[in-house]
């Protein structure tokens, strides 16, 4: 069995070797296949990092009357922070919105002296919610005027972020949809040409492969050298791709923290690695080795 | 040892409706130690035969048995454990282009199982036997016509199987490279291994003085022993 094995592993190995050409020319279509299921995937961390990052600026905001108190605000938060589409909900006290004004226009004397005119605080008390999805504020919004507190209630700001919020929501469930479907057809299209060129450097050994039958070779004894050569191709397309991840993270990095400074190319590279590691290997072993098995397949008919 | 009962293989034909009929109802046996020449014109169905036997097609009717085994039964798992039982030489040779003449060898003793030392030790007997010494370490397409045939005949012979199936093993060969592949497979069969050889080369049978079974359109014409090719 352990002389079989060593067998296989030599063939597979002199096979792999021997075939230089072809087996550059199969190493360099898998790791494109490789590079593009890599690209995806980051690509995708990417644009989630940007979805979360535009959604966490998305909120409402709910204003109640003049004379309403303070106890009757925070009971009616406590109802809302019950609804399961409320991620956060923060209370923003007249006194607050009005340091928060301040602290905001105080370089705009225009503001402030309108302020000044107005002579007391003009803000309403407020809380501030957040939920999970941007799709989810329409059932809070609905929750609110339904609610018992509806008639504390001066006035909700979704109406007027309406347009804003299903925006977002629009363009981030596009991306996601995009993303998916475009995925799906670039991975189906690369696998299919990675399993062609694998099967053309099989069909070059067709003959050798009736041969090896009738000379009384196994199955697996024919089987087993074609999928080493598939493993080791695999390997070195990941290896390669591996590191062009590497030197374009570590390249883009600078360059990326301009336009979006909460990315970080390097920081997704290494926080990650070996999840990037074992997706390529999965993609380059899985592709090498199953594309090996199917295409042998109709040469071990003999 | 060989058993060919009332075989008949008709292949369909994809040009017109009429079937091509490779074999008609075909019998003889082929007892162990023997010498049995296969003869007959191009197309008389000696290649077909020698498939069947290797079980690499099916009889349309009739049974083969290599011993007490019904060929066509075995499992296609079970289907190299057969062939590891038999020797074969094909007309174009058939050896591996990525490995060299050692390694061509070597590789059905691989597939045996056989150790290392085993396969050091065997391997330059035969090619010793073959003559191919000086080119174990060639490639296929280095070697001459003749020389491919000798290296076919020690691939076929090296794991000692208990028959060699040579088809056209001349096939391709000028007269002197022809006499010397058939002192080849005399010279096996003398050492005690069963030979069936399939040829149209007409010299060559009447020189040996064998049993000659003659083929003519798929049909068997002459059994005879020390027979000669006569059409």
């Amino acid at each position: 069995m352990f002389t079989t094995l060593k067998r296989v592993i030599q063939a597979g190995w002199t096979a792999f070797y021997r075939n230089a050409g072809l087996t550059l020319a199969t190493i360099f279509i898998m790791a494109m296949v490789i590079f593009l299921i890599t690209m995806l995937f980051l690509f995708n961390s990417v644009s989630n990092i940007l979805i979360s990052n535009i959604q966490k600026k998305v909120d409402i905001s709910v204003y109640f009357k003049e004379d309403i108190l303070s106890e009757d605000i925070l009971t009616a938060k406590s109802e809302i922070a019950k609804i399961p589409e409320v991620k956060d909900i923060e209370y923003i006290p007249k006194e607050q919105a009005l340091e928060k004004f301040i602290e905001k226009h105080r370089d705009e004397p225009v503001l402030m002296e309108s302020l000044t005119e107005v002579g007391k605080n003009p803000f309403l008390a407020s809380l501030n919610i957040k939920a999970w999805q941007a799709s989810q504020y329409e059932q809070v919004t609905n929750f609110l005027e339904n609610s018992s507190f509806n008639n504390l209630i001066e006035k909700v700001d979704y109406y007027q972020r309406k347009s804003v919020i299903d925006k977002v929501f629009s363009i981030t469930s596009g991306i996601n949809k995009a993303g998916i479907f475009s995925g799906l057809v670039l991975g189906i299209i690369a696998v299919l040409i990675a399993f062609n060129t694998i099967r053309i450097a099989i069909y070059n050994s067709s003959a050798e492969i009736s041969t090896m039958r009738l000379v009384g070779a196994s199955n697996w004894f024919i089987r087993g050298p074609f999928l080493i050569q598939g493993i080791i191709a695999g390997f070195l397309a990941t290896l390669i791709v591996l590191l062009i991840t590497f030197g374009l993270c570590y390249g883009l990095d600078p360059r990326l923290s301009i336009i979006a400074p909460e990315i970080s190319s390097f920081g997704l590279f290494i926080s990650n690695f070996w999840t990037l590691v074992l997706i390529q290997l999965a993609a380059g072993i899985g592709l090498g080795s199953i594309s090996s098995l199917i295409a042998i397949r109709k040469y071990l008919k003999v | 040892m060989l058993s060919i009962n009332n075989v008949t293989k008709i292949y369909p034909s994809h040009s017109d409706s009429i079937p091509i009929v490779a074999l008609d109802n075909v019998s003889f046996e082929i007892n162990k130690k023997e010498f049995v020449s296969i003869v007959g014109k191009s197309g008389a169905g000696k290649t077909t035969l020698l498939r069947l036997i290797l079980a690499e097609e099916k009889p349309t009717k009739g049974q083969i048995f290599f011993e007490d085994q019904d060929i066509q039964g075995i499992k296609k798992s079970q289907l190299p454990i057969l062939r590891r039982r038999i020797g074969t030489v094909f007309q174009d040779y058939k050896l591996f282009p990525s490995k060299t003449t050692y390694g061509n060898i070597a590789y059905i003793m691989e597939i045996m199982g056989a150790t290392d030392n085993e396969i050091t030790r065997d391997v330059p007997q035969v090619l010793e036997l073959v003559g191919l010494t000086a080119r174990a370490h060639n490639f296929p397409e280095e070697l001459s016509g003749g020389e491919r045939q000798r290296a076919a005949i020690a691939r076929a012979l090296i794991h000692r199987p208990e028959i060699i199936l040579a088809d056209e093993p001349t096939g391709n060969l000028d007269p002197y490279h022809s006499f010397d592949v058939i002192q080849l497979l005399t010279k096996i069969y003398k050492l005690g291994t069963t030979v069936v050889l399939a040829t149209h080369d007409k010299k060559l049978i009447n020189s040996l003085g064998k049993r000659v079974i003659t083929l003519d359109n798929g049909k068997k014409i002459k059994d005879e022993e020390r027979g000669r090719f006569i059409l």
